[in-house]
């Protein structure tokens, strides 16, 4: 894994050794820049990358590529996420171009949650390729020089491909193989559902690493700090694939009064900590959900700052 | 034993309500009828062990279209007894005698007398 | 078979109220065993429509029949002598018969009575449930005997997707995850390891998106 495929400052971290660092940027539900490139102030110093999601939970937001133009200009590099809701292949293609003739060094391909969860219930859904196939269509394109059609590209995408992976979902027995058919796929880096139990998260990556794919791919680990218990509650009980202990919905209701965002946060940084020495993790996701601002107390209080220069 | 009745409907007898169909409450409407009612074995007691519920959802069936169609879906219910029940379904009778004279005539019957009288 | 429901009255009573002789068509096939379109659905929308009317003041002729098959020609020619007797035709069938009609008796109107849902089965007494979207390229030697093409509300052809929660998919816990499914079987069948083989690209040109299908049986033709 030492080979550079692509100028992504991510990859390059992540080859070199070092414990890697994204976070992630929700674009607005409208056409204001200015929101996006806040955000992007906010932590460009705290991370090496930073995702920009694609219409998450299905509601109808500024593009993705787009947001990520934004970033890109401003110096930030982001990571690309794309769904298979909403594009067939030839949109994923062109997006893919797209995003290249910026640049965009870095990709994330998922299948997206269900238009019924957004605002677009009555809408189509696409799923031409599914997420492993995306992932497919970038290492062809990149690695091969080819559309799918099996035309030549002039000027290939130079795209570091990622997936995303839950541990925690349902049925656990295939979590591990269905990580290898990512790997199999072409994954290069792998992103975490958000962690709560570490317990199961570790039993996840020791399966994983004894068939030796955290050698073949690298694994962040997602990490979403919770700022109330109610978050946690809700996270718990209403968020399909969502692991949390009764312990950290415990220790957020103890804590004192108006100090139960600061607790999460602790919990967060806690975890990082914890896991940072575990063989297989490669890098965090902190998915600071409307709480940007919190993503540089926890990456320096988890001894992630200053981000190496590579 | 001697029970008095209301002598106003007629009794189609049927070897289990699992037999009428919606059908045929609907074509006692068409026909004029005011009102129908059918009457089942005590749920659970169906000799063919389900026809007593079938014939419950059908009669709400029908009920429903009634509503559609401007009859009035209150016009059709389903009564349960056990075949000793002889005043029970006296009582069954005067109720539903008693619904339908509050209901008054069937639009249907009322729409066909006067297609009649303009002939 | 084909799933079909029936279409509210008061849908069916706005396409006709303006004629004035209506044939209601069933089909003896399909919608006849999914309790949508048959003899019986027939009678019933028949006298339902017959008393709307007769109730406005506006009667009307209503003709009831009921064919083999409203999907071929056979069948659908019995009513050629009849046809002018007719100013509409309410079909019962699924989406095919309607059509079929529609396209051999040019001048008269026809109206769909029911809504077309799926190709599924009758999987318990009131509930039919589909499983298959006739993509043209079946898969289901390598997914258990399971489709993920109709079953998975992704159509996620290497699943399951994140949001398979206790076997549930993540649009209602009342669908089963197709994939869950599909484990649950290759487990049966001792086949786990089948779960590793990735799917690939899938060609939809035989699906929905190559345009109206045909098969052509050179073969067969007279």
């Amino acid at each position: 894994m030492s080979d550079l495929n692509t100028a992504s400052n991510l990859e390059k971290v992540l080859k070199a050794g070092h414990i890697g660092v994204t976070s992630e940027c929700g674009p607005p539900r409208g056409s204001d820049a200015d929101e996006v490139k806040k955000k992007g102030a906010l932590i460009r110093d705290y991370v090496d990358a930073i995702n920009v999601t694609d219409n998450q939970t299905a509601m109808t937001r500024m593009s993705s590529l787009a947001a990520c133009v934004h970033l890109k200009l401003m110096g930030i590099e982001p990571v690309l996420q794309m769904v298979t809701r909403d594009r067939n292949r030839v949109a994923l293609q062109s997006d893919i171009l797209g995003a290249a003739s910026f640049d965009i060094p870095n990709m994330l391909c998922l299948s997206g949650d269900h238009q019924s969860f957004g605002d677009c219930a009555q809408g189509q859904n696409v799923h031409d390729l599914d997420s492993m196939q995306l992932v497919q269509t970038v290492r062809y394109m990149r690695d091969e020089g080819k559309f799918l059609g099996g035309d030549d590209i002039k000027r290939p995408p130079k795209i570091f491909v990622g997936a995303a992976a839950n541990p925690f979902a349902d049925p656990f027995e295939i979590r591990v193989p269905r990580l290898a058919k990512k790997i199999a796929c072409g994954a290069e880096f792998i992103q975490t559902q958000c962690i709560y139990n570490l317990d199961k998260f570790k039993e996840w990556i020791k399966i994983a690493a004894d068939r030796g794919l955290t050698e073949k791919t690298f694994i962040m680990a997602g990490m979403t700090p919770m700022k109330s218990v109610g978050m946690a509650k809700y996270m718990k009980n209403r968020v399909p694939g969502m692991d949390v202990p009764d312990e950290i919905i415990k220790r957020l209701a103890g804590a004192e009064k108006g100090k139960q965002a600061q607790e999460g946060i602790d919990i967060c940084v806690e975890h990082i900590q914890e896991l940072k020495e575990l063989n297989g993790v490669s890098g965090f996701h902190i998915m600071a959900i409307e709480w940007e601002e919190k993503v540089p107390e926890i990456v320096e209080r988890s001894g992630l700052y200053p981000r190496p220069e590579v | 034993m001697r029970l008095k009745i209301p002598s106003n409907f007629r009794i189609i007898r049927v070897p289990c309500t699992g037999k009428v169909d919606v059908i045929h409450i609907l074509r006692a409407f068409e026909k004029g009828a005011d009102g129908v009612y059918v009457v089942g074995c005590m749920e659970g007691d169906c000799h063919f062990n389900e026809g007593n519920f079938r014939a419950r959802k059908r009669v709400e069936q029908a009920a429903k279209i009634l509503d559609q169609v401007g009859v009035g879906g209150e016009r059709v219910k389903m009564f349960n007894l056990s075949a000793g029940e002889g005043p029970l379904f006296a009582q069954f009778s005067i109720e539903m005698d008693n619904i339908i004279r509050e209901l008054g005539p069937s639009p249907i019957r009322v729409a066909k007398q006067k297609k009649k009288d303009a002939a | 078979m084909i799933i079909a429901e029936k279409k509210p009255i008061e849908e069916i009573i706005d396409e006709v109220k303006d004629f004035n002789r209506l044939l209601i068509l069933g089909c003896n096939e399909c919608v006849t065993v999914c309790e949508a379109g048959g003899k019986k659905e027939v009678e019933i929308l028949a006298s339902a429509l017959r008393m709307y009317f007769i109730n406005k003041g506006d009667e009307k002729v209503i003709t009831e029949n009921t064919l083999e098959r409203q999907c071929d020609h056979e069948y659908l020619e019995e009513l050629r002598s009849n046809i002018d007797d007719y100013d509409a035709i309410v079909s019962l069938a699924c989406g095919v018969g309607v059509q079929f009609a529609a396209e051999k008796y040019l001048t008269t109107p026809l109206i769909p009575g029911v809504n077309t849902v799926c190709l599924g089965a009758n999987e318990d007494r009131g509930l039919w449930t589909e499983r298959c979207q006739a993509c043209g390229s079946c898969v289901l030697a390598r997914t258990g005997g399971i489709c993920p093409v109709s079953r998975c509300a992704k159509r996620v052809l290497n699943g399951p997707c994140g949001g398979s929660t206790n076997g549930k998919c993540e649009i209602s816990k009342d669908v089963d995850c197709a994939w869950q499914l599909i484990l649950d079987r290759l487990k049966a069948l001792d086949k786990m390891g089948d779960y590793e083989k990735i799917a690939p690209i899938k060609d939809w040109s035989t699906d929905r998106a190559g345009g109206p299908r045909t098969v052509t049986r050179e073969d067969v033709k007279i």
